[in-house]
Formats: C-alpha cells, structure tokens, sequence
C-alpha cells in the first residue's frame, strides 16, 4: 500500500489544495506561448515537486507521468566514468546532478543538457516545440556547474526550458537568478495542513478528530510531508484513534530529546562522554549532523524556558551557529557536536553560578 | 526518382523547403525570444551607458585595427553584448561564422581545449568575402579586417593553467587573430593575459540611462506599466539591465497570461490583449518576482528586535525568524535588506553600527560556505538585538 503522501498527492493543478493564487499563476505561464525558464524555491514539505508535476501535466497532458528511468555514463577530462541516474518521459527529464558530487556535476551539466537541447522534440503533435529539464537541489550545484548553466540557458533556448528547485535562492550564482523567473513556493499555514489533514480523512474514511489535526500541524513545523507521515504513523500505531492520542516522535528525535534533558541535568565530563555515544549512535544511523544540531539545539532552548533568561538563550544559539558553520568547514561532525555540547555546559555553568566566565 | 543525380534540381527543393520552413520558424521566434536577446545591442552605438569605451571602440572600428581586449565589469553592463556588436559591424552577418570563435563557461575550457581549438581555430587562415562584384559591395558595408576574433566569454572561470597556455598562443598569432576576454572579476585573470590585453571597465549603469532602456523597451513591447515600475525595476536589478529586462518580462507575462487566463481569451492571444485591455505591471509583482522580501516583513523583525520587554524578546525574535524561514525566504535576501535597513537608520549610533557591521559580514560569510540558513538568520537577529539593548 502506498503511503498516504503519495497515495494522495494531487496530480494536477486544479487538486492542489493551498495557495491558489501561486496554482492559478502557475497555470496562466503553461497556457501562455512562452514558458520562461523557473527557479522554484521554498522549505522542504512546501510542495515544490508536486507543484512541478502539476505543473508538467498542465503544459504537455497525461504523457508526462508515463516515465522511465534511465542510467547512462558520462566520462570525465580525467576519465573516470560517472554513472547517472535520469527520469525521463517522452517530454521532460528530472536530473539530480548533485549525485555525482560536487566535482563532476559540470560534467553531467555540460554534457547532458547540450545534448538534449540540440535535439528537438521528438513528437510532432506535443503542445510546444520545448523540452523541460527538471533540475533538483539546483542549490547544491557546484559554481562551476551554474556558470556552465549560464549560456546554455540563453543559447539554446527555443528547445530547452529548465526548472530548477531549490530550498533556497542563497546559494545560486546571480547570473542564473537574473535569467530564471523566481517562484516562491512558502510552507503551508498550520491551518491549512490540518486542513489537508481533515479532507484525506474523508478520502480514507476516517472520521476526522480536529484536534489531533491541529496538533499534528503545529508539531510539523509546516512541513506538510512531515505532517502525513506523523499522521500515518499514529494511525497505524494505534487501534483507536482519539484527540489525546500521543504523537510519538520519531526515534532519533526522542534520542535527541533525552540527550537534551541530560546536557542540562548534568554539567560533567563523565555526562559528555556518555553523552558522546549517543551522538555517534545518532551519526551512525545517518542522521546528518546539522539536523542533529539544530534540533538539539531547539531541544535545548525549550528546556531553557522555564528559567527565561535571553542571555543565555542568545548564547546557546550564537554558539550553535558557530559550530554549525565548524560542521559544514570540518570533515568529522562528532568534533563540533562534541564542542557545542561542552560549550553549552559551560555557558550553563557560567550563568548559574552568577559568574561571566569569558568565553 | 529520375532527378535524383540532378543536382540543380536538388539544389532547388532544398531551397524551396527551407523557405517554406523559415517563414514558419520566424513566426515564432520572435514571440519566444527572450527580450534580453531580441534587445541585445545590433550596434556599438546601441550600447547603453558605456559612453567612454564605446567612444574608443568606434575609433577603432574606423582605423580597422584593434587590440587585445579584456572586458570587465559587474554582470547585465553590456560586455559580452558590446563584443558581439563590435564583430557583426566588422564582418557582417556572412563572415560572423568563420571569422569569430565564442567560447564560454558552458563550453568544456580545459588546458586541451585551449591548445586544440583555441589554437587551431588561431591559426587557421583567413576566410574572405565571395568573390567578385558581390564582395566588393559587402567589404564597402562592413570594414572585415584582415584578423579574426576568438572570444572567451566568462574568462573568469578558466582554470589558472588554460589560461597559462593561451600567453604565448595570444603572441604567436596576433597578426591574424585578436583575442576578448570578458569577465567579472579582473583579479581572476593571471597577470600575464591582463597585461597583454588593453582593459575596458564596464560600469554599473546609472538609474536614469536604465529606466530610458527599460521604457524603451515596454514601449515596444506594449507593456503598460504603473508609476514607479521603472524605479522599482532599477532598484531591484542594481544596476544589472539584463536582471530588469528578465524581471520586466516575467511580470509583463505573468500579467498578460492571467489576463488571457480570466478573460477567457483564446491563449496565444495573450501578448496582444495586454496592450489593449491594459492590464499593468505593478510594483508589487516586480516585488514578488525578484525575490525581494515586503517592506512589512521586515519591519516585523526590526521591531522585535527592538528592547523593550526584556524577558520576550527571544521568543518574539525567533517566532519572526521561523515564520520567514517557512515562508521560504532566502536568507542572503533577509541579511542585505536587513543590513540596509539598519544602517541608513539615523537613530543608530555610530558605534552600534560598527558593532552590527561586524556581525555581518561574519553571518555572510558563513552563508557563503552554506551554513544553516535558519540558525544563520536566528544568531544574527538575537546578535543584532544584542546590540541595540547594549547603550
């Protein structure tokens, strides 16, 4: 059985269930003679994927969701063979050139999209002369790769047209910025997920328990694929259902959470060592360091709540910031959680004892 | 069947099916193209705002012998379009194939590259214009000077080594072959190419010249615009007219295709009917589509980072952030709006404004090496108000 997030995700852009102006915007560029290239962006769970594929089918009908997936090799100047994964139908193609690692991406870029865009459509009666390539995590593309984007998309623009999606526009060069129609796709409210939550019920029929929707959307974060998943989850662990029912976190969550309360319990360097397994039992089952970070970080400011001191809050953000910064620099992830975790003792330490230890 | 050996005949059909092909393809382009390309320069003197190169350029053009060149300047001046104008106006639209080599980031610019087709494309010989009468009414248009030209659009993303190999490639065929590189940053080129090339700086075009182009252009194209557009387009592109031209015609799309859309009018109709149902670009969708971050948006952050009830102002502070962070604004957006914001704000002693300064240029910096975009925004936002709580 499919899961409820693909199970009922909406296919066209008439079904699309929030921001109807964006849907109706979106239409409007498919029916116009000319489809500039687009730069989607917005948090992960927005909806920019099923927007995109609504968006496919509004442009060339049904035939784009007949896909088959294709490998292919591309050879490198130094001659190692990249192996490539592409979706693809007879009118569009959906590359993740972030696979291949940040060093060969210009390779696929170069190669691929020339390619394709020296050919022509292949179907004679297809709606429009162009093909679109769907470029994910265009934001993890390399600078090269971008730069080699740059051209291309003005050269070869009668038969290519690129969607790029990306959670953020911060790391995409201006030049692409500056040739890309920007689409902001924002996370949908908690209302609107909990009512997205309340119509699958219908569609499942479930009878609809409001409150545990409105819970369900608030501890999502917005994020609506998050939001199914821990409504799925719920449903199939328990045989009833009711408005209080415990919204179990997922583990690695619940691990943080306890690491969290034992930081703050106890300041020691016995506590850090144990402390220490944990976080490599969390990097082990490939938890990537930054969502361990922030989330333990978040965990940590909650706990801080019922002290509500600014200063110390302000501190332990500053300080995750900095070795969030260490992570992304550094190649081994248990040395800065390690940091931060001792970091935050000490400024706990520090303010309890009414001392400004300098920092 | 019979005509097959019949080249004359052959030559006729093609000729016959390309014509009837080409009206169909003309159609169409000019309706696609993007406006950045139907509005590129045709001449030197179409160039907009580069008065001083331009003067020379047009000297040069006149004496028919140029130098090595080296464009630079910030991105959507005019350089890759005034090196194109200055080869159509030498050799004309028959030589432009065989006289000039453009090779930019898209093209693989390896050591290989440089040596094979930058160097044999050097060397070769000079193609001439036909023969005869015809050739000598085409060299009375169009001066085709006796050298070609290789252009390297982008230089700045070469490799150090290719851009080694080019030295000595530069010297050997200068007398029949020029060299423009066009770049961003001259400081990416090695020394020893920057001193062979004489250097032409592209400034940022200034507002005024830019809002000419940019009515200019919606004149043309039948776009109706509200009051302010203009500047707003020149404020959001600084000073990039390539930026405004794109922003111009995505919102002059967007709103001629909604139109179509609503006014149930048959769609490819859609470019007419926005000159005549006039329907208007607004600021607010220059706004939406470039990206920048409403004025309200940021003022929430500004006041919450302001002191006052001292025990909330981490939750107020961070439930702003979070809620800009889900609304999918891109943090490098969120710090240079924010960083104008505060410094032309007069109550801001100067010391503060030192101190926020500092703080960031070090959130920049880690947003470049692609830190966390909600902690990154969160820190500089509590550091900020940090600052201001200090006097």
């Amino acid at each position: 059985m499919a899961l409820l997030v693909d199970k009922h995700r909406p296919r066209s852009l008439d079904t699309l269930s929030y921001h109807p102006a964006l849907s109706a915007r979106l239409r409007a560029l498919a029916q116009s003679s000319d489809f500039p290239h687009l730069l989607i962006y917005g948090p992960s769970g927005a909806g920019k994927k099923t927007r995109t594929t609504a968006l496919l089918k509004e442009l060339y009908g049904p035939g784009v969701e007949k896909i088959k997936i294709d490998a292919r090799t591309f050879q490198t100047t130094s001659n190692r063979k990249l192996d490539f994964t592409i979706v693809a139908s007879v009118y569009h193609l959906e590359i993740t050139p972030s696979d291949v690692g940040h060093t060969h991406d210009r390779v696929v870029i170069q190669h691929l999209l020339k390619e394709i865009a020296q050919t022509q459509q292949l179907d004679a009666l297809a709606r429009h002369r162009f093909k679109v390539v769907v470029v994910n995590e265009a934001d993890h593309l390399s600078r090269d790769a971008q730069a080699a984007l740059r051209r291309t998309m003005e050269k070869y623009s009668p038969n290519l047209r690129l969607i790029l999606l990306a959670n953020t526009t911060s790391n995409i060069i201006a030049p692409i910025r500056s040739r890309t129609l920007l689409i902001r796709v924002p996370a949908p409210s908690v209302e609107e997920i909990a009512q997205v939550l309340t119509s699958i019920c219908a569609r499942e029929s479930w009878t609809p328990i409001p409150a545990l929707h409105a819970r369900i959307a608030v501890d999502s974060g917005r994020n609506l694929r998050r939001a199914l998943l821990m409504y799925e989850a719920v449903r199939a662990q328990h045989e009833v259902v009711t408005a209080d029912t415990p919204i179990a976190p997922p583990d690695w969550e619940a691990l943080v959470g306890v690491v969290a309360r034992e930081i703050v319990a106890e300041r020691s360097a016995a506590c850090i060592l144990r402390v220490r397994a944990k976080l490599y039992d969390l990097l082990v089952h490939c938890i990537p360091p930054t969502v361990v970070l922030k989330t333990l970080t978040w965990a940590l400011v909650g706990l801080l709540e019922e002290g509500g001191d600014d200063g110390v809050k302000g501190e332990v953000v500053r300080w995750s910031a900095f070795y969030e910064h260490r992570i992304r620099l550094g190649s081994k992830h248990i040395f800065h959680l390690e940091a931060f975790v001792a970091k935050f003792m000490r400024i706990q330490e520090s303010y309890l004892m009414g001392m400004d230890l300098d920092f | 069947m019979a005509g097959f050996f019949d080249i004359k005949a052959r030559k006729d059909a093609a000729a016959a099916a390309s014509s009837s092909k080409a009206p169909t393809t003309k159609q169409e382009t000019p309706r696609t193209q993007p406006w950045v390309e139907k509005y590129r320069p045709k001449t030197l003197s179409d160039v907009t705002a580069q008065d001083h190169t331009i003067t020379v350029l047009q000297r040069t053009l006149q004496a028919s012998n140029l130098p090595h060149m080296l464009y630079y300047g910030p991105p959507g001046t005019g350089k890759t379009s005034t090196i194109l104008a200055l080869a159509k106006q030498l050799y004309g639209p028959d030589l432009m194939r065989t006289r000039v080599l453009e090779l930019n980031a898209s093209d693989e610019r390896g050591i290989s590259i440089v040596r094979e087709k930058v160097k044999d494309f050097a060397r070769s010989q000079l193609s001439n214009p036909p023969a005869g009468p015809a050739g000598v009414e085409y060299r009375k248009k169009y001066p085709v000077p006796p050298f070609k030209i290789i252009i390297l659009d982008e230089a700045d993303s070469m490799t150090q080594d290719a851009q080694s190999a080019l030295r000595r490639t530069m010297e050997t065929y200068s007398k029949i072959t020029r060299f423009c590189l066009v770049c961003n940053y001259v400081t990416r080129i090695i020394d020893p190419l920057a001193s062979r090339c004489s250097k032409f700086r592209f400034k940022a075009l200034d507002s005024v010249n830019a809002a000419k182009r940019l009515e200019e252009i919606a004149g043309n194209e039948g776009v109706m615009m509200e009051k302010g557009v203009t500047d707003a387009l020149v404020r959001v592109s600084e000073g990039d007219l390539r930026k405004a031209i794109t922003f111009l015609q995505s919102a002059a799309r967007l709103v001629g295709a909604t139109q179509a859309a609503s006014g149930k009018v048959k769609e490819g109709d859609a470019m007419d009917v926005d000159g005549e149902s006039g329907a208007t670009v607004t600021v607010a969708i220059i706004e939406e589509i470039s990206g920048v971050i409403p004025d309200d948006t940021i003022s929430r952050l500004q006041s919450a980072m302001q002191p006052g009830k001292k025990t909330s102002r981490y939750s107020s502070v961070a439930n702003v952030v979070t809620d800009m962070v889900a609304d999918g604004w891109s943090a490098a957006q969120v710090v240079s709006q924010l960083y104008e914001k505060v410094l032309y704000d007069e109550t801001i002693p100067d010391l503060q404004k030192a101190k926020i300064t500092m703080i960031f240029s070090e959130v920049d910096k880690r947003l470049v090496d692609g830190a966390d975009e909600h902690l990154a925004i969160l820190d500089l936002s509590l550091r900020v108000a940090d600052v201001f709580a200090e006097e």
